[in-house]
């Protein structure tokens, strides 16, 4: 039995397993001690809860425990970084470089840096999603502090070549953080191999719960610091002041090791399921991928459907919970900045959905899912005049559009 | 966004898709929106020898309340002459349909194509086109 809507909105987040809740219940209930007290077994209990998690999380990132800053979430995991780093090293230089498809968090604390002096590059990117390497090593300079690229984007999925970016930032003594939110528990990141120096991660992209993430920091080769952006008694290596949130730090870790043993049968079962949709929906006429298909994550896709509007689309795929690239609330549209980056037309940015399955995703709602995607827009062209136009073999550009 | 009881109904089961011939003298066609917006709607209307719009039908490439308002303002248009369908307002929509005040501009849109509509049609019979100054609310 299908039970509607469909959740295929698992870039947005995902449900928490059974099993992570299984693992946090206690430490909302009898284990309920602050990981900080010393001085009795409640604190200590919380301690190791914690301790243990930090080992979970570092062998899934192959790291050391050490190196994990527990955070709020990836938003404040990207804000400590970017602003961490830019306080810390002021004294080497002001400069950092970004892309256009960051998220919010990172392109916004980007803003705020600027605000204070700093310098930003946002480099653009191509069709694909994906930056020009030779773009970022012109785009350094004497006064580049950092690197800001993200592992894989949450619009589109497509993966960065994070191994090449980071081999620049080495040559050029500068440090490399990624945004890595989408990527961590659903394809394999190593921070050793993809010479990472910082990366931000959250709990609930990944079954686990919501406000709870981490800021990987390196401590060797080289040993980077942050400057607080959280004032407080010291926790987290003076990184992050504020009592440890015990049940969902353990349910991150969790979540870390379910994914370590989980990941290669998931992605095998999930990208099927994946390119069958996309297969399916690529039958529909003038309907196109969305940014690089061979560097992407295996659970997203993201697909434009040409001649229908977004948020008709979301109306007449009522039964799935799926994104569209479509903020259409007012006469001002606002299509999304990362469709725009890839170089989409307004009405082509309007007009996708992005598909994101899950560990839980089943074929029967996959099969779901193709029917009334097709039946919606189907439909929609049949009402629409642009659909017709485009039948009839009229240029929409030659005419003349009477703007409102 | 939740959406009207008559929205959705609407939606669903909409009214009057399709298109008429716009070389006939008779037919009005009022094409407004533009694609980089979001919202493009088509409204036709065929008119008789009484000035009584027999026939009206619609297109739309926009969101459900824009597809809503196009619906609604071709079973108003049927019936009417063409003097009436001239002061169809948009409020009328806004209220029959519920909009909530971000899809006002939906309603603006239908009424909009609805006066190029019947221009067209004036146009076509040899009389003065009128005056579009919006008196949108
Ligand atoms: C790439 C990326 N970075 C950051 C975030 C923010 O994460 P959080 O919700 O944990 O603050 C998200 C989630 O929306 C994301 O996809
Ligand atoms: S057409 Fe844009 S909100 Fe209705």
């Amino acid at each position: 039995m299908l039970t509607l809507p469909i959740y295929l909105d698992n870039n947005a987040t995902t449900p928490l397993d059974p099993r992570v809740l299984d693992a946090m219940l206690p430490y909302m209930t009898t284990m309920f001690g602050n990981a900080a007290s010393r001085n009795h077994a409640f604190g200590w209990q919380a301690e190791e809860a914690v301790d243990y998690a930090r080992e979970q999380i570092a062998s899934l990132i192959n790291c050391s425990p050490k190196e994990i800053i527990f955070t709020s979430g990836a938003t404040e995991s990207d804000n400590l970084a970017l602003k961490g780093v830019f306080e810390m090293y002021a004294s080497k230089g002001n400069h950092i470089i970004t892309a256009t498809t960051e998220h919010k968090a990172v392109l916004d604390a980007c803003k705020h840096i600027e605000k204070l002096g700093g310098k930003v590059t946002y480099l653009p990117v191509n069709a694909e999603g994906l930056i020009d390497l030779q773009e970022l090593e012109a785009a350094i300079t004497d006064k580049t502090i950092l690197i800001a690229i993200m592992y894989a984007n949450n619009e589109v999925g497509v993966i960065q070549p994070v191994r090449e970016i980071s081999k620049i930032a080495k040559k050029n003594g500068i440090l490399f953080f990624t945004d890595a939110t989408q990527a961590v528990g659903k394809i394999p990141v190593d921070v050793e191999a993809d010479g990472i120096d910082l990366m931000a991660f959250s709990a609930h992209k990944m079954y686990g719960p919501k406000g709870v993430g981490a800021l990987y920091v390196r401590r060797k080769n080289p040993r980077v610091k942050v400057t607080a952006q959280m004032d407080g008694g010291g926790h987290e290596r003076g990184m992050r002041s504020g009592t440890l949130n015990v049940p969902g730090i353990v349910g991150l870790g969790k979540a870390c090791e379910l994914a370590k043993q989980e990941m290669e049968a998931d992605t095998a079962r999930i990208s099927a399921m994946r390119d069958r949709l996309e297969k399916e929906l690529l039958t529909l006429e003038e309907s196109y991928v969305n940014g690089s298909r061979e560097h992407r994550l295996p659970h997203v896709s993201n697909i434009s459907f040409k001649y229908v509007e977004g948020e008709g689309l979301m109306m007449g795929v009522k039964d799935l919970a799926v994104s569209s690239g479509s903020a259409c609330t007012s006469a001002s549209l606002e299509p999304s900045y990362v469709l725009k980056a890839l170089g989409l037309s307004d009405d082509l940015a309007h007009s996708s959905l992005r598909f994101g399955l899950s560990r839980f995703t089943t074929d029967e709602e996959i099969d779901f899912a193709i029917n009334h995607v097709k039946e919606a827009v189907t439909k929609l062209r049949e009402m629409s005049p642009l659909w017709e136009m485009f039948k009839e073999g009229i240029d929409l550009n030659s005419i003349e559009w009477a703007e409102h | 966004m939740a959406y009207s009881d008559k929205v959705i109904d609407h939606y669903n089961n909409p009214r009057n898709v399709g298109t008429l011939d716009k070389s006939k003298a008779n037919v009005g066609t009022g094409l407004v929106g533009a694609p980089e917006c979001g919202d493009v709607m088509r409204l036709q209307i065929e008119v008789d020898e009484n000035q009584v719009i027999t026939d009206a039908k619609f297109k739309t490439f926009g969101c459900g309340s824009a597809i809503a308002s196009s619906s609604l303002a071709t079973e108003w248009l049927k019936g009417k002459t063409v003097d009436e369908a001239l002061s169809i307002d948009n409020m009328e929509i806004v209220e029959e349909l519920a909009l909530p005040p971000v899809k006002i501009h939906c309603s603006v849109l239908a009424e909009d194509a609805i006066k190029s509509a019947i221009n067209d049609y004036r146009v076509k019979n040899g009389l003065p086109a009128l005056e579009l100054n919006n008196s949108h609310h």
